[in-house]
């Protein structure tokens, strides 16, 4: 039989990043076929050029054995590939039905378009137990009912191939499982599913196949029966060389932060924060693991005051900063963070470096006594950071955004270690960063460590939570999942991370 | 940086984009002179010889640019915090009434007194009124937009009520206060006059220009030399930067509404203390929306305002020349021409970037 899709030599690059490399990938028809890999491994982009959000720079795209060249969505749905984005794409004010059209009115009068939607979604619902009320808002149905809008979209226009972008993200368990009967039936009707998850208890449970992604390279293919959560793990998490900081034991002193039964929820109230308890000591790194997306941004911003606690406290140097809610307060309490997203958050990138080195400490009376800002000393002291912490060139004039990501880490990282904070929390320290810098920004931490200092490291890169921690939390839907210690078998906590818990059982 | 966007050598940003888009403004606006039937270069010509032909032109051209430099520096000022304020128009209206009040009511005091008071109200009213859109967004989620342009609207109706039952003597026909004789700003003239014992033209030219430049200095001071200013650029440049830094961003979106509105209300200084010496109805004419056109042009950035706000000055005083000796072509030219300038600076500012950045990123390689 000739395969639903095939994508041959895939190669797209961003700038510096090297998003898919030359990936060869088949899929059959009439099957589930799982995408697994770690946040960054390329997946999403990989499913965008298929779907025409993206052009590849080199390869190709054949559809039932036909090459097809995808320029834009509308080139894609008019293949027979439906996609189902995990920010759903619908317009809440809207119902159903209206939703269902959308793309596909088919003239100018909307009457006919909505008449023929009518009896095809009540065809749909019937096929694939995707039952919902066609004349209620988008907007009041549950999210669970809004992603079953978003298949029967693809598929009143005709999707042969439906593409899900991580889908049970924003689901309760019980609303996955009727995904996956759902997905199930789509597969026995003869239409093609293809997953795109990083957890592995979904692929393990509904893919036919499944392929694995790291670093943009596509690593292995497999039948699903023939493999097991662990070997899966191994290849996405990849045996590739450690970057191992030399670093003596530590040598752990007073509880600097003590956060307990820490709880935050979103607007809809929803923990992504869910009763996390943890303490730091001095000299020591407590790294946190855990796929992006699973509370660690939030917990980051709770501690660094930007969000407020809904319940429980941090404690730090025995005072509770979680009620302050004030990052200013808190750094001055001693705290200092160097956030996940350097350009989101780290640095404003239409100020020059000099600038972007006092975010936050713009105040302080050594750079201009009361209100005055003294340009002299906000650039004499850049000067004596960038050559401190070796940033590239150093130029204290350059605009923030010219400098390379490892530079711009380093001028972050210089600003919040120049501080002699009590506490460094770290979000992702070496995110898109060069090797070079990379292996600098880890002998700084381990140097601040042993300086006696307290550190708190969140990333996504296990390597990087193992090489440089002294303790492992594991993060997973808004829960520490487990305690390790550095020498944790990197399997095990490949499966922490998947929500596979020993201790939770 | 990875290619793509095109960062533009600084130059090309703050000089070449500006003076295209000008000529490309100027451009279409010859088109439209003859459209009418007039030919554009002598039109021009006799614009340029209006406003800078004479002492008394080069004078209109400063009073003009006197008050666009204030609308200018105020829709500047809120730019740089991310913030559109188009009530310009009614906070220089609002900060009238204050520069009135004082005047009128405190006459009895001596003048180095009244004066440094009633510009401190002009200051004051129209901080008040941009105070309050800037409360409502950064408290209650309204946008500015639809905000300061309702105040507007707000202002106009308010000052008629004011004017006529409140202000305006009972004997006088014209919707105007009572003349403001003991304490108002001397124009050049007077100065030349009483000091030099010269001649010069009757202008309306006067001493508030030079509060347009120090306000001018004051600006870049205080967005480049100040915390205060730091937070406004930071909340402007990226808010969830500014959040993490510990900057409030509520505060400063109120502090830079109020400190926008007191720039627009200095306007009123010029018009009601150093022109016309009373409170007239609509008295600053379009001068809040020209300051748009001049901040666009001039990059948000105090140097670049005051050049533009002298071209627009230009622009105005030529136009009024051009009007006199070209009975086809109406003031409204003027108007026309603003028109294109802020289409050019502000909607198509992107039509020549592209291009642009193709070129100079080619240069570069």
């Amino acid at each position: 039989m000739t395969p639903a899709i095939e994508l041959i030599g895939i190669d797209k690059r961003f700038g510096a990043v090297h998003a898919n490399k030359d990936v060869t990938l088949t899929i059959a028809q009439g099957s589930i076929h799982g995408i697994i890999g770690e946040n960054g491994a390329g997946k999403s982009t990989l499913m965008s050029i298929l779907f025409g959000f993206y052009h590849a720079d080199k390869g190709e795209i054949k559809i039932k054995g036909q090459p097809v060249k995808i320029h834009s969505s509308a080139d894609a749905i008019s293949h027979g590939i439906g996609m189902v984005h995990q920010h759903f794409m619908l317009v809440d004010p809207f119902t159903v039905l209206e939703n269902v059209v959308l793309g596909a009115e088919g003239g100018r009068l909307i009457g006919p378009a909505l008449a023929k939607a009518r009896d095809e979604l009540t065809r749909l619902a019937h096929d694939y137990e995707l039952d919902v009320d066609p004349d209620a808002l988008v907007g009041e149905l549950p999210v669970g009912l809004q992603q079953r809008v978003e298949i029967l979209k693809a598929l009143f226009k005709g999707a042969e191939t439906l593409i899900l972008d991580e889908p049970t993200g924003v689901l309760t368990p019980d609303e996955a499982d009727h995904l996956f009967r759902i997905l199930g039936q789509l597969r026995d009707q003869g239409k093609t599913v293809i997953l795109i998850t990083h957890k592995l208890r979904e692929i393990m449970a509904i893919t036919d196949r499944v392929s694995v992604m790291r670093r943009g390279e596509l690593v292995a293919t497999k039948e699903t029966k023939e493999t097991s959560v662990e070997e899966l793990a191994e290849l996405m998490v990849g045996r590739s060389v450690l970057l191992r900081v030399k670093k003596g034991p530590a040598k752990p002193g007073n509880v600097v932060l003590d956060v307990k039964n820490l709880t935050w929820k979103d607007r809809k109230g929803t923990p992504r924060v869910d009763d996390v308890s943890f303490t730091v000591r001095s000299g020591e790194i407590v790294g946190i693991a855990g796929v992006s997306g699973n509370g660690q941004s939030e917990l980051l911003e709770l501690i660094s005051g930007i969000s407020r606690p809904t319940s429980g406290q941090i404690i730090f140097e025995g005072k509770d900063i979680g009620i302050l809610g004030d990052p200013r307060h808190v750094r001055e309490e001693g705290l200092a963070h160097v956030p996940e997203d350097r350009q989101h958050r780290g640095l404003i990138s239409s100020f020059d470096a000099s600038e972007s080195g006092i975010l936050g400490w713009h105040y302080d009376e050594s750079l201009g006594r009361g209100f005055r800002l003294d340009r002299q000393a906000v650039i004499a002291r850049s000067k004596k950071e960038m050559q401190e912490f070796d940033v590239r060139p150093a130029d204290p004039l350059l605009k923030s955004a010219k400098f390379s990501g490892g530079n711009q880490q380093k001028i972050i990282l210089a600003r919040e270690i120049e501080r002699d904070p009590d506490l460094l929390i770290v979000g992702q320290p070496t995110r898109g960063v060069d090797i070079g810098a990379i292996e600098f920004i880890h002998k700084r931490l381990i140097a601040l460590r042993d300086q006696g200092k307290a550190i708190l490291l969140v990333s996504v890169e296990l390597d990087e939570v193992r090489s440089l921690s002294d303790r492992i939390l594991v993060m997973f839907a808004g829960r520490i999942m487990g305690e390790r210690g550095p020498e944790a078998d990197e399997r095990e906590l490949g499966l922490l991370m998947a929500g596979v818990s020993k201790d939770a059982a | 940086m990875a290619g793509g966007r095109g960062e533009l050598p600084t130059w090309v940003d703050v000089a070449l984009i500006p003076l295209l888009n000008l000529t490309v403004a100027l451009l279409v606006a010859g088109l439209v002179v003859i459209i009418i039937g007039e030919n554009p270069f002598e039109a021009l010509g006799i614009m340029l010889n209006g406003a800078l032909g004479s002492i008394k032109g080069w004078s209109y051209m400063l009073y003009y640019a006197t008050n666009f430099v204030f609308t200018g520096l105020a829709v500047a000022v809120a730019f740089h915090a991310g913030l559109f304020n188009i009530g310009c128009e009614g906070q220089a209206y609002i900060a009238g009434l204050g520069a009135a009040l004082v005047g009128l009511g405190l006459e009895f005091l001596p003048w180095p007194i009244v004066i440094p008071l009633a510009i401190l109200a002009s200051a004051i009213f129209g901080a008040f009124w941009a105070w309050v859109p800037g409360y409502l967004q950064a408290k209650r989620g309204s946008h500015i937009v639809i905000t300061t342009i309702m105040f507007n609207f707000i202002a106009a109706s308010l000052m008629i009520y004011l004017i006529n039952n409140y202000l305006r003597p009972v004997t006088r026909m014209a919707v105007e206060s009572r003349e403001i004789t003991g304490a108002y700003i001397l124009s050049f003239r007077e100065i030349a006059m009483q000091f030099f014992g010269l001649r010069l033209p009757s202008t309306p030219l006067n001493l508030t220009v030079f509060l347009a430049a120090l306000a001018a200095w004051a600006v870049w001071y205080l967005l480049w030399r100040t915390e205060l200013g730091y937070e406004i650029r930071a909340v402007g440049a990226n808010p969830a930067a500014a959040i993490y830094a510990g900057i409030k961003t509520d505060r400063i979106i109120m502090i830079t509404m109020a400190i926008s509105g007191g720039l627009a209300g200095l306007m009123a200084v010029n018009e009601v203390l150093g022109v016309q010496h009373r409170l007239l109805l609509e008295f600053v004419g379009g001068a809040g929306f020209v300051g748009i056109a001049v901040a666009l042009m001039g990059r948000s950035h105090p140097l670049g305002i005051v050049l533009s706000a002298m071209l627009f000055g230009l622009l105005y005083q030529g136009g009024t020349e051009l009007s006199f000796a070209k009975p086809l072509i109406s003031r409204d030219m003027i108007v026309v021409i603003q028109g294109l300038v802020i289409l050019f600076m502000g909607a198509l500012e992107y039509a020549f970037r592209p291009a642009l950045a193709r070129i100079f990123v080619h240069v570069e390689d």
